[in-house]
């Protein structure tokens, strides 16, 4: 990992873990969680967009059996919330494998339109097979995580738990993009019949990273079903995988901390709109639209050029 | 000229980001006032204003904007301005969960209305059992308020009355066997639950058990197979378009069984909008929608003849149920907030103890095992007629 990196992680750990102690309300740490779990989903989607250049627009539904495995996990059957979050990784990245597998191999965006498919299939399932998923109504009652005698019940517990593990899920990317597997996929999004013709295994690269933005997904669907401790299939939609792309787009596709800005703009953007009322969609749309014009790269990379040129200049 | 025009759209760009930066922190408060009136009693509202469930929330909203206007302008609540701070959950759960944290520890109100949706009711209820918040629901779903939940009351009438009186009325018509339909939302779900579990106290049998997603546009082969079946009568039991389509579909098909509706059906544009495919459906439904037929004596008329009157004077649209189960909402909590002050455990016991509360959705009689209030007598019969709703012979 470059040590540029490693600063700015220590730098964003030190922030994160701060940030409780002058903020103590609850509503804000609530909107912080969230900033959580989508970093989380949108840090492996990035992996598997700006680095094996693929698109996935059934994200929202890895989020989403991560949540009713874990959930449905813990409540009926009385294991416990982590054992069910691990069992999640593994039903979600095994889905992710067998979808993958032969959707990869084709060439062009075969893995979005499989994935897209999927993503309707699972919501369809949420909703029908009810006797495990309660069906539109959903079920609640999820038991929350606990580690010994310590119940993870405020929004602050909360808090810690998902960043702690955004963190973790950020080394773990930033080792994976500056290793060799990083630079054979860089190799992929540059052109895959050169990657080919210089030996890199370009299926078997793009598979791995697919399962693992599918694992990251999962474990944010863990994460929000224990916080939130009800579930029904609304936020797992089509409509939700588009909401994470844009925030990886809106970040920057080529950047692990791009996916981060992504997730965090748009998940608080709208709360911070809500002193507008009905006129809130309006300014929310326009500013995207204003940062695709001004900064097509995304926030992070564009943001870094615009200094530049800057320099440049001077 | 090409660095003037940077500079316009620089200056532009500036203005945009401070105004921006400035409108939520509401500067214009800071203004100082001559007359400091006495602490604003702050209500939230979460209703679904945008998003698939509009047509919920937008009278609900209108309706709590209106009564929080005729407060403040008739002095407040024993002097207290009220304030209604109104969120939009797009009824989405992720949504109405931080919406719900922010009225209670930014806002820090002392009850909630809403939300709109039984999913999104749902989904908010560990919040303001642990906030310790009286929250008052506008949707129907039964699940809402059984097991009670001490801190949480809906005032829509329950689920199972509509199934129950639908199969009232089927029975006085001779109907035994049914075909159902119901959309695949927390709404439909519920009431599709409701439908089988009455339907053997009533010795009907459903012959058919259809679903359609909240999204679709055409329910056409569901229907075909109602209507090779020997259903006598389809339930449809959705919220939204659905419950047109449904009826167009009947039509297209030459279906001659007749079609009962949810108490979701309880916005005469749903009527409006099948036109004449609409004609002869029968549903459950408070008494608002057929106020005109209603006996002079009647307790609710007045109360009823009064928000439909303001409520079309003032957004010149017809009136539906759904604004007033907004409308019967806040008046407990004002009620509440005139007799025990802003205290919201004072607020709970009060609502939960209230009896005979004239609303728009009946007479509401709350207990400690009945968060709801409602019985059966709450519906009435309606039937489509010419556009319009009448009570159902």
């Amino acid at each position: 990992m470059k040590k540029k990196n490693l600063i700015v992680l220590v730098i964003l750990a030190g922030v994160t873990m701060a940030i409780p102690l002058g903020l103590g309300n609850s509503y804000y740490l609530n909107v912080l969680v969230f900033v959580g779990i989508h970093s989380l989903i949108t840090i492996g989607l990035s992996l598997l967009m700006g680095y094996a250049g693929q698109i996935s627009l059934g994200q929202a539904a890895f989020f989403g059996l991560g949540a009713y495995t874990s959930g449905i996990l813990s409540t009926k059957f009385g294991v416990s919330p982590w054992l069910a979050l691990l069992a999640a990784i593994f039903v979600t990245g095994g889905i992710a494998f067998l979808i993958g597998a032969p959707a990869l191999k084709l060439k062009g965006h075969y893995l979005a339109m499989a994935t897209l498919a999927f993503g309707y299939i699972v919501y369809i399932i949420f909703n029908q097979a009810s006797s495990f998923t309660g069906g539109p109504s959903g079920f609640g009652q999820i038991p929350r995580f606990r580690l010994g005698n310590f119940l993870f019940k405020t929004d602050v517990h909360y808090y810690y738990l998902v960043w702690i593990l955004v963190i973790v899920a950020l080394l773990i990317s930033l080792n994976i993009t500056h290793s060799r597997v990083g630079r054979a996929l860089r190799s992929i999004h540059a052109g895959e019949l050169t990657a080919n013709v210089m030996g890199v295994n370009t299926a078997k690269y793009k598979i791995q990273i697919f399962v693992l933005s599918a694992v990251y997904a999962s474990v944010a669907g863990s994460l929000y079903a224990h916080f939130i401790t009800f579930l029904n299939p609304s936020p797992f939609g089509f409509h939700f995988s588009i909401v994470l792309v844009t925030m990886v787009v809106v970040g920057g596709v080529a950047s692990v901390w791009g996916a981060m800005i992504g997730a965090a703009l748009l998940t608080i953007l709208p709360e911070y709109l809500r002193a507008f009322q009905d006129y809130d969609i309006l300014i929310y749309g326009s500013i995207l639209l204003l940062i695709m014009v001004f900064l097509p790269k995304g926030l992070f990379v564009g943001i870094f050029d615009l200094v530049k040129k800057r320099k440049n200049r001077q | 000229m090409k660095k003037k025009g940077k500079i316009v759209i620089g200056v532009v760009v500036a203005v945009v980001i401070v105004l921006l930066l400035v409108g939520p922190l509401s500067v214009w408060n800071w203004v100082p006032t001559l007359k400091k009136p006495l602490v604003t009693y702050k209500v939230g509202a979460l209703l679904s204003v945008t998003g698939p469930a509009a047509w919920l929330g937008t009278p609900e909203r209108n309706t709590v904007r209106m009564i929080e206007e005729e407060i403040n302008e008739a002095g407040g609540i024993n002097g207290h301005p009220l304030e209604v701070i109104v969120e939009d959950t797009v009824g989405d759960a992720t949504k109405t969960v931080t919406a719900a944290k922010k009225l209670i520890s930014k806002d820090e109100v002392l009850a909630i209305v809403g939300p709109s949706r039984s999913g999104t009711t749902m989904a908010v209820i560990p919040i303001v059992e642990e906030a310790e918040i009286p929250l008052i629901s506008c949707a129907a779903a039964e699940a809402i308020v059984v097991p009670v939940k001490r801190w949480v009351f809906k005032t829509p009438q329950k689920d199972s009355d509509a199934a129950i009186r639908i199969y009232e009325y089927m029975k006085e018509q001779g109907i035994s066997k049914i075909a159902i339909i119901t959309g695949t939302t927390g709404f439909g779900d519920q009431g599709r639950g409701q439908l089988k579990k009455f339907a053997s106290e009533f010795d009907i049998t459903i012959v058919v058990d259809e679903t359609y997603g909240p999204e679709d546009t055409d329910m056409t082969a569901q229907l075909t197979k109602i209507k090779a079946s020997e259903a006598e009568a389809l339930v449809n039991w959705s919220i939204v378009a659905g419950q047109v389509i449904v009826a167009k579909n009947m039509r297209q098909l030459a279906m001659e069984i007749p079609l009962f509706q949810s108490h979701g059906f309880g916005n005469v544009k749903y009527a409006q909008t099948a036109g004449e495919a609409g004609e002869g459906i029968i549903f459950p439904c408070g008494r608002l929608l057929a106020v005109d037929t209603l006996a002079e004596d009647h307790p609710q008329k007045e109360v009823l003849t009064r928000y439909k009157e303001e409520y079309e004077a003032k957004y010149n649209e017809d009136v539906s149920t759904f604004g007033g189960h907004a409308w019967d909402a806040l008046y407990l909590v004002i009620e509440a907030l005139e007799e025990v002050g802003p205290d919201r455990g004072k607020i709970r016991d009060y609502i939960e103890n209230k009896k005979g509360f004239v609303g728009t959705g009946g007479v509401f009689n709350f207990s400690p095992e009945d968060h709801n209030g409602l019985d059966k007598y709450a519906f009435e019969m309606l039937a489509v007629k010419d556009g319009k709703f009448v009570v159902a012979e």
